[in-house]
């Protein structure tokens, strides 16, 4: 039991389960989950699907985070993907063929490569703090995005491209299935590799790490790109599921709730250890939290603060201190090592 | 005379370990008195105890008499027991003045009084003979003189009862550590007892009075200097007899052994502007190279060189007979070269990975991040180092962060030895460490040697460098002075006195 409390994604995934059950005694259907056409329905295949953006972009800030770093650009990155992909869709002569919507969406996330590569430049070579380097294109990006659709909202009508954000497979939501398979590339990628130590090293001492023979600036021009990506892809299954690209709404204040998500699952914003489990876990968390707010029936202007609210419960829950002041000394051993 | 400090019985338990086991210790006011063991004997944790940052799970503590319990650092401090770290613990970034008032600036309606509390710096300082602008900032000046400004804010509280100086004089030289003692002599006639830690026994032995000894977190006993000879003091530190150290006095100046044929590595006129002047240097396989000088000569810097840790200006570096540029650590890597930095802190363990993981860093950086280094293999390679370097504890999956000092140089050892180097640069491997694993050390360096090894020794302590070298090179105000060969004619004032004056040739 004790080992169980120590568990660093136990008081995560407790808070999940009271957000859960507390929806039980407002909405007797929330757990239902039925079949229609085809397609699963219900409130929890609903977190499933809203978590997959979220999901995305948390997971590159996970490994962004880990270096010591952290990618405010990512809203922007995602304004900027659908932004083209929209674009291009419009110029296709027929939306609804399946290949030429694959090139675009290629073409979309290979265009996020390139803002992954700028941020990691203006990190890893010309050594500017990441907030700052990235905060450059966190504003300019919401530009580039609105000069892609000369300052107006997109629509689109292609069948191909409305499956990545709002499609099923094998009555699965595939957005759901898109942001699985990203965490499985990424567990696979950070510990079937060298990569997550390698990570956590640059994290933890960037200078004993280069003098360990770590390429140090290679790996963290990786990490960005990285979170480019998954925020491309994160842009276009937002753009798909409305059909459209709006440059001012796309991932608007999403890097924020990804760097909420990454804490709550228990990695340090100082870098060094990071638990890709945990990140899932408080992007889970925070969608969950808003479709409980709707659920519960909290009125849309005091939604935000109920959000507070429950984040704030989330973090005093996870602080050793604060149990220890609260419990006695429950729960604080761990928190002392010999010299 | 009544104690100033009176500690009986006490007991401090970690999970799974016992770090101090019903110990005693007394302080006298007005005295200097050392506390004495390995790395991992208990030292720090008696220290952090007396200090409020653990609290005890057994025993009493007496001050002056009275029972005390510290349930945090600041109580301790109000209670008249100030403390200066081995790690200077202050702010870098603020100004000395500020470091030394920090928490308790002078104040006047709630406002900081700026230019009393300059003066007041400025005072305190010159109480040390001190006469630096306090406005400056900390960093600004050496480790030396932050270590100064460190004792002055920990002595400025005028109702210090016992001062805690915790390994003060590992990164001074001589002189400094003579300035020093001058005020722990000063303190001492005020009536301060001042707990000294140290592991240079000429140091204890030259201000001590009386000294504790700890061994694996329980009390061996307490001596007066003058009673206790040197010898017998370091048979009661590490609990046995000192045929090891004999051991490596025998080695020692085997020097014709070293075949000489192309060097490994060979530096002619290598130099980088503001670091070092250019030097010429060879390393042949087998050697022990030491470099000697006093603090800031540039041993750092040439040796950081040679690892491509820093780019050279100017010169050429011969690796094997043939040119090659080392641009970055990666390619002297590449060459069989490893380099273990004297900042074992900030530039050699990575604190919150495990043990494991910071051993198996080299070679898993070498090997690049695409083939990782299969798990049985990590096992076998760290288990087999924690056997061979006596690694305490022998748990591969603790947090290096949580192991002594003297552990954690071993680790960093092993992460270089598991890559199999030809030239292996230690960079002052023996700071800050105890006797017995300074010994480990310097015996595992003769041996790696034996093997067919190339060593660059950095060390500030002569006898370490004329113990183990073949050769030894001496530098001077960034600048390679002399390059002895070391044999019967070489000793410690032989160098002394090229550092001191110069090339004498």
């Amino acid at each position: 039991m004790t080992s169980m409390l120590r568990h660093r994604l136990f008081w995560p995934a407790a808070v999940l389960v009271v957000l859960l059950a507390s929806n039980l005694v407002f909405s007797n259907n929330f757990f239902t989950i039925t079949l229609q056409d085809g397609h699963l329905y219900g409130s929890l295949i609903d977190i499933l699907r809203r978590s997959a953006p979220l999901v995305l972009v948390a997971l590159g800030m996970t490994l962004v985070i880990a270096t010591g770093g952290i990618d405010l650009s990512v809203g922007s990155v995602m304004a900027i993907s659908g932004a083209l992909a929209c674009l291009l869709i419009g110029d296709l002569s027929n939306p609804d063929a399946v290949g030429p919507v694959l090139l675009v969406v290629g073409a979309a996330i290979a265009l996020c490569l390139v803002f992954g590569l700028w941020n990691g430049f203006l990190v890893a070579v010309l050594g500017i703090q990441p907030i700052i380097a990235t905060l450059i294109l966190m504003v300019a990006g919401r530009g580039v995005a609105q000069l892609i659709t000369d300052g107006q909202i997109l629509n689109v009508h292609s069948a191909p491209y409305r499956v990545i954000g709002a499609g099923y497979f094998l009555a699965v939501p595939v957005s759901f299935l898109i942001a699985a398979a990203a965490v499985g590339l990424t567990v696979a990628l950070t510990r079937r590799t060298a990569l997550g130590l390698l990570l956590e090293s640059v994290g933890g001492s960037p200078t004993a790490s280069r003098l360990a023979g770590i390429r140090s600036r290679r790996i963290t021009i990786m990490v960005y790109v990285f979170a480019a990506a998954f925020a491309g892809v994160a842009g276009l299954i937002y753009s798909s599921d409305v059909s459209s690209a709006d440059s001012n709404a796309a991932g608007n204040l999403i890097e924020l709730n990804a760097i909420l998500a990454v804490v709550l699952g228990g990695t340090a914003l100082t870098g060094g250890r990071f638990s890709i489990a945990g990140s899932v876990l408080g992007a889970v968390i925070i969608t969950t939290l808003d479709i409980t707010a709707v659920s519960v029936g909290v009125p849309v202007e005091t939604t935000l603060l109920f959000k507070a609210v429950v984040v704030i419960i989330l973090c005093l829950a996870q602080s050793a201190t604060f149990r220890a002041k609260v419990f006695g000394r429950f729960g604080t051993k761990r928190a002392e090592v010999p010299a | 005379m009544a104690e100033q400090l009176k500690m009986t019985g006490i007991k401090k338990i970690f999970p799974g370990v016992v770090a101090l086991d019903d110990v005693d210790f007394r302080l006298l006011p007005g005295e200097i008195h050392a506390l004495m063991g390995e790395n991992g004997a208990g030292k720090s944790t008696l220290i952090k105890v007396l200090t409020g940052v653990y609290d005890i799970d057994g025993g009493e503590i007496e001050l002056a008499g009275e029972r005390v319990r510290f349930t945090g650092p600041l109580q301790a401090q109000q209670a008249g027991i100030s403390t200066v770290y081995q790690e200077v613990n202050l702010c870098p970034n603020l100004s000395v003045a500020e470091n030394i008032f920090i928490g308790r600036e002078p104040r006047k309606f709630g406002r900081i009084q700026w230019s009393e509390t300059r003066k007041r710096a400025q005072a305190s300082l010159a109480r040390l003979d001190l006469d630096i602008d306090v406005t400056a900032q900390l960093d600004s000046y050496s480790l030396a003189i932050q270590q100064m400004v460190a004792i002055a804010r920990a002595t400025d509280v005028g109702t210090t009862k016992v001062l805690i100086l915790d390994e003060p004089t590992s990164s001074l030289d001589a002189s400094e550590v003579e300035q020093l003692f001058t005020i722990m002599r000063r303190l001492k006639a005020d009536g301060v007892a001042i707990l000294f830690v140290s592991h240079f026994l000429d140091q204890v032995y030259e201000i001590a009075d009386r000294m504790t000894v700890l061994r694996n977190g329980r009390l061996i006993g307490e001596y007066r200097t003058d009673e206790l000879p040197q010898m017998q003091l370091v048979s009661k530190m590490i609990g046995k007899e000192l045929e090891a150290l004999e051991q490596i006095e025998e080695h020692a100046k085997d020097t014709t052994a070293v075949e000489r044929g192309t060097p490994i590595v060979e530096a002619r006129e290598l130099g980088r502007d503001g670091a070092i002047a250019p030097f010429s240097l060879t390393i042949h396989a087998g050697e022990v190279v030491g470099l000697a000088g006093l603090l800031g000569s540039g041993r750092t810097e040439l040796a950081r060189l040679l690892f491509g840790a820093d780019r050279p200006d100017r010169g050429e570096l011969l690796i094997d007979g043939k040119p090659h540029t080392v641009k970055a650590p990666r390619d002297a890597m590449a060459e069989g070269i490893a380099f273990s930095s004297e900042n074992r802190r900030t530039e050699g363990i990575i604190g919150e990975l495990t043990v494991r993981e910071n051993m198996i860093l080299a070679m898993q950086a070498a090997r690049g991040w695409t083939r990782p280094i299969p798990r049985r293999k990590q096992d076998e390679l760290v288990e087999q180092y924690i056997k061979a370097l006596q690694i305490r504890p022998a748990d591969p999956e603790r947090l290096v962060r949580d192991l002594s000092g003297g552990n954690q140089q071993k680790v960093l050892l092993a992460r270089w030895l598991i890559t199999e180097p030809r030239l292996l640069i230690i960079d002052e491997p023996t700071r800050g460490i105890d006797v017995g694993a300074k010994a480990e050390i310097q015996r595992l360096v003769a041996q790696l040697a034996d093997g067919g090894m190339a060593v660059l020794f950095v060390s500030a302590e002569l006898e370490e460098v004329l113990r183990l070298s073949h050769k030894i090179e001496v530098l001077r105000d960034r600048r390679l002075v002399e390059e002895l060969e070391n044999g019967a004619d070489v000793d410690a004032d032989r160098i002394m006195q090229t550092i001191a004056s110069g090339a004498t040739t």
